[in-house]
């Protein structure tokens, strides 16, 4: 080969207190190169990424930029190397403009001042040469997450970047976003730079990516060319055994209905009071069944799940459980009325980070464990310890803090602690987002196995194999209004596409009409 | 393996272990260690009664500091307790002089102090305010009314049986403060350990939305946290107007600092989720030692000061230290 490459990194080993994070890991990037980074959450990825960006001190190895070996130092180090990485959890200041964002610190000045005629200018470049439409004056709150994205990217061409690392960009992106950035991505390969991508979802990096890289317990495992693997190869040298991506679909027999909405409409969000986003939503759920919620992101998908669940207050519409009308205000009410949910965005929504394992899991069910108003140690440890095991949580012991799992392990104590409860109805909100290949087979399967107990699962997925897959009936949103509703048989992806995008409707959007 | 690796789960962490990365613990090591470097400086120091002296010197902060331990934890902070602190002592005072009796003087004191704490419970519940501004407004309104009480003026006179609440000791050794302060000590303890009401605190602390989307009720559990941060704080004033033989409308004042100073010194987290109401207990006794510490070296009652600030942001930099290397 006679390419230089751009980036190497040789020998890298990393220890921690307790744990070998690396062991003589190898990574190679060339230029105008997408180089998919893989394997399972703990595996090594996000380590040696915190290695090659300075946020952490390798013990041993080389990385050696353009045949120079570097020492990363710290990353602002890292960013006069020219090696940007570009976080899951993006590292913008809201307040601040997207021009400002850009350029932060490095505001073009004369005297001290900013001159911000030049600043917007310089932004506008930066935007037009990554074709995106950006008004440089924007605060970056009011952007979406995929805008927010393409403000990082620009941050990092402006520092001249040569390796851009991509940290799961894609996995609260909807597949238009993910379209574009992938165009994006291959811009800045035909520029010659090199972008490092870290992602779970296979698609992607067989569509993306020229080679690919693969790490397991800390260890490299091996570099191959996307185009002669194949995900299954992949994902066997991710796990070390052959797991089906998806797992099976099973036999499902819904039974009565147990949730029923009828004519939910909601207006109003805290940006805009006038949006309408929910429009007489009306949709049955029967014991044991699985019914899929595709739609776009802003598609009112989740806005959907939090009013039934009593997050957010809706304007009208009933919600009858059972037959009966559920009067549903607050999470508390939905709880009692026998339903759980698992929120979109783990962190922030539903784990207690600090907390141990074990407070995580009981939170929603303390009543349970609690005798005369006291909690039982000796019970809830039971309670809990049976749920860890049924649901396969790896962990040292029930007192370890929720920060120190990994995100497929944090998502199995979320639904845990939904289970202790022993719900009826359960609303799962991107299940499976940002957890590895092995932790969403057991989670797939685990949703399998709840449906057939009799659980009833309302599952919201931007990945639309996983709909696919997972459910007995498949509900379309777009724009608010509820598009369409197909069974397993006529679910294809085009169909739901087409939903989803608002091209094709199967249902008379109108008021709900008793049956 | 899968086996083996499923039943130590049930298992609690090695005890030794356990016992010293036990905040409270390590921390109570480093009070005896400031014991015995003092006990070498003056003879005096390591008597009983001393130590008993210095339990006593610490239980009103230790009080205060229990109360707002839990506010820390919930996330929010108490700027009005030093108020609270005066209001409460004025109403029992009042209370007194209008021959309510002792029982009367115990039990509008108390509620003075609850009736505050439910208060700012409603504001940073209810209205959704910032605690520190529905606190800080408290700080002044609270002051207010407890100069407004008797014009400004404190009230001297005791009862009969008021003076064993702060002055007499339990077989003439232990002080009943010292053990108004343990009994309070533990069951706090218990309640932030063996309660649903201990476990929201820490919940709401640490992540207040994934509270309310479990089915925790916020606005009950933080009223009721503030109910008893100023229940505890008017116990902690009816002990030092025992001591004081008065009711004084001026008292309190920066009393905030040192029950805040107790926790963050006990390495509870301002950021709230984390913290240990027996750590709380240590670093008021801690801030106690400091000052009694310098009392019997005869260094100036200005030091004190200069000292127990030093020693705070000491404290707070050890702890983090502390939690870097476990990787927090």
């Amino acid at each position: 080969m006679n390419v230089q490459p751009i980036l190497k990194m040789e020998g890298i080993s990393k220890r921690f207190p307790g744990v070998q994070a690396l062991h003589d890991v190898h990574l190679e990037v060339l230029p105008g190169e997408i180089h998919g980074l893989l394997g399972e959450n703990g595996a090594g990825k996000s380590t040696l990424m915190k290695i090659l960006s300075g946020v952490y001190r390798k013990d041993s190895g080389r990385v050696l930029l353009r045949d120079q070996e570097i020492e990363v130092n710290n990353p602002h180090h890292a960013q006069t190397l020219g090696i940007t990485i570009i976080h899951q959890e993006l590292n913008l200041m809201p307040n601040l403009t997207v021009a400002e964002n850009v350029f932060i610190g490095r505001e073009p000045n004369r005297f001290s001042f900013v001159q911000w005629r030049k600043l917007h200018e310089q932004t506008r470049q930066l935007t037009d040469r990554l074709g995106i439409h950006l008004p440089p004056t924007t605060p970056v709150r009011n952007l979406s997450v995929a805008e927010r994205q393409m403000v990082e990217i620009a941050r990092a061409l402006s520092v001249k970047s040569q390796i851009i690392i991509m940290d799961e960009p894609t996995s609260a992106l909807t597949e238009n976003e993910v379209e574009h950035l992938f165009d994006i991505m291959r811009d800045l390969k035909a520029q010659g730079l090199g972008v490092i991508f870290i992602s779970h979802r296979m698609d992607e990096v067989f569509q993306i990516c020229d080679r690919i890289t693969v790490l397991r317990d800390g260890e490299f495992v091996g570099t191959v060319q996307a185009s002669e693997s194949s995900a299954d190869e992949v994902i066997r040298m991710m796990v070390g055994r052959p797991v089906a991506e998806f797992f099976g679909q099973g036999e499902s027999h819904p039974g009565d209905v147990v949730l029923e909405v009828r004519n939910l409409s909601k207006t109003g969000t805290s940006e805009d009071p006038q949006k309408r986003v929910l429009s007489q939503i009306s949709f049955r759920l029967r014991r044991g069944e699985i019914v899929g919620l595709a739609g776009l992101v802003g598609s009112g998908r989740t806005d959907l799940a939090r009013c039934i669940f009593g997050v957010d207050p809706r304007d009208e519409g009933e919600i009858y459980v059972n037959g009966s009308p559920a009067a549903i205000h607050s999470p508390r009410d939905a709880i009692r009325a026998g339903m759980g949910m698992v929120p979109e965005d783990r962190k922030l929504q539903a784990l207690f980070l600090a907390m141990s394992v074990q407070a995580n899991t009981s939170m929603a069910s303390l009543g349970d464990v609690a005798q005369w108003g006291f909690i039982s140690g000796g019970r809830e440890r039971q309670v809990v310890g049976s749920y860890v095991e049924k649901l396969n949580i790896r962990l040292a012991n029930l007192d370890q803090r929720a920060l120190d799992l990994s995100g497929g392990n944090q998502q199995k104590v979320v639904i845990s602690r939904w289970l202790a409860l022993k719900p009826q109805i359960l609303i799962m909100d991107e299940p499976t987002r940002g957890i590895d290949v092995g932790a969403k087979a057991e989670v797939h399967a685990l949703m399998r196995q709840l449906a057939q107990e009799g659980v009833a699962i309302l599952m919201i997925s931007s990945e639309l194999p996983e709909v696919l897959a997972m459910s007995d009936r498949i509900l379309v949103m777009h724009e608010g209004d509820l598009v369409g509703e197909l069974t397993r048989e006529e679910a294809t992806p085009e169909r739901v596409g087409a939903m989803m995008t608002g091209e094709e409707s199967s249902l008379s959007v109108g008021k709900y009409e008793e049956a | 393996m899968e086996q083996s690796a499923k039943l130590p789960i049930l298992r609690r962490e090695g005890r030794i272990r356990g016992l010293l990365s036990n905040q409270a613990f390590s921390l109570f090591l480093i009070l005896i260690l400031m014991w015995l470097v003092l006990g070498l400086l003056s003879p005096y120091f390591f008597t009983v009664n001393n130590v008993l002296q210095i339990t006593l010197q610490a239980a009103v902060m230790a009080l205060i500091a229990a109360g707002e331990t839990f506010v820390i934890i919930s996330g929010g902070i108490d700027l009005s307790v030093g108020s609270i602190f005066a209001f409460s002592a004025m109403v029992a005072g009042v209370a007194t002089r209008d021959g309510l009796g002792l029982g009367g003087a115990i039990i509008f004191g108390l509620g003075a102090g609850a009736l505050l704490g439910l208060i700012n419970g409603i504001g940073v519940a209810r209205l959704g305010l910032p605690a520190f501004i529905v606190t800080l407004g408290m700080m002044s309104v609270a002051r207010g009314l407890a100069l407004l009480l008797n014009n400004g003026v404190p009230i001297f006179g005791l009862i009969e049986g008021f003076k064993i609440l702060g002055q007499e000791r339990i077989g003439g050794i232990v002080p009943v403060p010292t053990i108004i302060v343990l009994i309070v000590y533990i069951g706090c303890w218990f309640i932030l350990r063996y309660t649903p009401f201990g476990r929201f605190t820490y919940a709401i602390g640490s992540n207040s939305e994934a509270a309310r989307l479990s089915g925790v009720r916020i606005s009950r559990n933080l009223i009721g946290i503030y109910v008893l941060c100023g229940a505890l704080t008017a116990l902690a004033s009816l002990i030092e107007s025992s001591r004081l033989n008065s009711f004084q409308p001026a008292s309190g004042v920066g009393y905030e600092l040192d029950a805040i100073g107790a926790v963050v010194i006990g390495g509870t987290s301002l950021f709230g989720g984390e913290g240990s109401i027996l750590a709380s207990l240590v670093g008021a006794l801690i801030i106690a030692t400091i000052r009694n510490g310098l009392n019997i070296l005869g260094i100036s009652a200005f030091w004190q000061n200069v000292a127990t600030g030093a020693i705070i942001v000491l404290a707070v930099y050890l702890d983090r230290l502390r939690r870097n290397r476990q990787g927090v």
